[in-house]
């Protein structure tokens, strides 16, 4: 696949010194949905503002399709569309004025029928001919929505689109992007909700103090980085792994209650039977036992924990 | 030229005026119509013509000018400051739209109120005071290009404003005061000489001055210098627009 965005070697540096972004290089591939990844003030957010021409970089470059975000600031800025963090409206408007008003500024042309598909799909139709003030969170957080795809972007930047919305409205808005992606949108979210990169993702990117420390398939990084373990469940407390065993990835846990054994799940031979025999010939009884898969957040929280 | 974006932009602040025409064209029509009937039909009949002019007629140049300054400035502050205070700005910046079709799309919604109020208030005033306009050109001229150059004004105090009472402070405290004093009421020349050399320090004698000339033929300091002084703010003006946006001044981190 062809990347859309290329960033490359991008930094920022704030005249208070604070360096929020260190050298980011990154692709993002032509209608792929890309996660951003990263604790706060991690640089998520600048990052993001740089590409859409909201903040000054210091050096370094992005292209989007090819046109420089500078010197073709145009050509690029008209592929994209952005829904910021901050639920920012006009309150005074209308829905249906304020969403053709950003298809105005990306210099198209009016078309009531297309707003009315966007309106129609995130659920706006209704609204349309009411104040943005008289509308709840959920609803402003689809506005910024339906103003972003006003213009027919290429491109969609989501920053933090589900933070302060009920399990539902999540729902529903995954559902959009879903849509996007098969309209041949590229998107790319920040979120803090591990679990949404993880069911919406194609591809995870992972920053860290203005860094990107890690950019990989999210199923290949869950396998990469993901462990499967295996705990086993004693019939009587031990005070120590025995001899035996000691060549095993084994830890004791739970007061001596139980063995927990790390496998890798891709492996040919995982050794689970190997262990066994082994732990009948040491005399241990097993009375249970259970499997587990790191989650995308334990990957993060550890991708976290090495890095610093 | 992104002139769909310039539209954009320029109907969202008409129609933004047009949701407070109360506040908007109301408001300002009648405290200038106050003037009138207190200091032209009032007070006006026992004071001498100024230079063959009846001073209720006198004075309506000079307050349509002050009208426009305060009115220009306050708009145009107003409209780029609440996109900054409401975060909405965001769009603007992220547009394909270049920082010149942006101040034109702003300054020119502004420009163009400030000069149907002024217009409003002509008209009006003729209902009160026989008016005759000697240079209707150069009346237009003057009335579109103060009416651009406050506009631009406004539009870099609101920039530079971090919060609503700044917002107020250079409208309320340097353009009232300034205009007040220069020559809304009175021609420069009845003040005692030392105060006559300090006004022509007030930058917008040489407005309400070209302005009045354009009506009456008569004035406090030559139309040349009048005009030349006019497009000489815009130019001012103009440059710290290019500046702002240059650096991103308060726009762009």
């Amino acid at each position: 696949m062809s990347a859309i965005i290329t960033v490359s070697g991008l930094t920022k540096s704030y005249a208070s010194g604070f360096q929020a972004l260190k050298g980011i290089d990154l692709e993002i591939r032509r209608g792929e949905i890309f996660a951003l990844l990263g604790p706060n003030g991690a640089g998520k957010t600048t990052l993001i503002n740089t590409i859409c021409g909201l903040v000054n970089p210091s050096s370094g470059a992005v292209t989007v399709d090819g046109h420089d975000i500078i010197r073709d600031y145009r050509a690029a800025r008209a592929l994209i569309g952005l829904v910021p963090q901050e639920l920012s409206t006009d309150m005074f408007e209308t829905v249906w004025a304020t969403v053709s008003f950003s298809r105005g500024i990306h210099g198209k042309s009016a078309n009531p029928a297309y707003v009315e598909t966007v309106l129609r799909q995130l659920s706006l139709w209704d609204k349309k001919d009411s104040k943005i003030l008289t509308l709840s969170g959920g609803m402003k957080r689809r506005v910024l929505i339906a103003k972003a795809l006003a213009h027919e972007p290429r491109i969609l930047f989501l920053d933090e689109p589900t933070a302060g919305v009920d399990v539902e409205l999540r729902r529903g808005m995954w559902q959009v992007v879903r849509q996007m992606r098969e309209a041949g949108v590229t998107v790319i979210l920040t979120t803090h909700y591990i679990e949404e990169a993880e069911e919406m993702a194609d591809r995870i990117g992972v920053i860290r103090s203005g860094e990107i420390i890690v950019v990989e398939e999210k199923a290949e990084l869950m396998r990469k980085l993901g462990k499967k373990e295996l705990k086993l469940r004693l019939g009587t407390p031990i005070a120590a792994v025995p001899g035996a065993l000691v060549s095993y990835p084994l830890a004791l846990v739970d007061d001596g209650h139980a063995l927990v054994f790390t496998y890798d799940a891709r492996a040919e031979r995982m050794g689970i039977t190997t262990l066994l025999n082994a732990m009948r010939d040491a005399g241990l009884v097993v009375t249970d036992l259970e499997t587990h898969q790191s989650s995308l957040e334990e990957i993060f929280v550890d991708l976290m924990r090495h890095a610093s | 030229m992104n002139l769909t974006a310039v539209r954009a932009i320029y109907l969202f602040e008409m129609a933004r005026w047009g949701r407070t025409l109360l506040q908007s064209i109301v408001a300002p029509v009648l405290s200038t119509s106050l003037y009138f009937i207190v200091f032209g039909a009032a007070i006006g009949s026992r004071v001498p013509d100024i230079d063959g002019v009846s001073y209720g007629a006198f004075i309506v140049p000079g307050l349509m000018m002050m009208l426009l300054l305060t009115e220009s400035t306050s708009n145009a502050s107003f409209g780029i400051y609440f996109p900054r205070f409401t975060g909405t700005i965001y769009e603007i910046l992220s547009a394909p739209i270049s920082s010149f079709e942006i101040v034109l799309g702003y300054v020119g919604a502004a420009a163009t109120k400030s000069v149907i109020l002024g217009l409003i208030i002509l008209v009006t005033a003729s209902l009160f005071v026989p008016i005759r306009i000697a240079h209707p050109f150069w009346m237009v001229a003057f009335l579109v290009l103060t009416a651009l150059t406050f506009s631009l004004l406004g539009f870099i105090i609101g920039i530079w404003a971090d919060g609503f009472e700044k917002l107020q402070v250079i409208p309320m405290l340097i353009i009232m005061p300034l205009s007040f004093l220069g020559g809304t009421f009175y021609s420069i020349g009845m003040l005692p000489p030392f105060w006559q050399n300090v006004a022509l320090l007030n930058p917008i004698v040489y407005l309400i001055s070209g302005f009045r000339w354009s009506f009456f033929e008569i004035s406090d300091v030559s139309v040349g210098i009048s005009f030349a002084m006019t497009v000489g703010f815009l130019i001012l003006c103009l440059a710290i627009v290019w500046w702002i946006f240059r650096t991103g001044y308060r726009l762009k981190p």
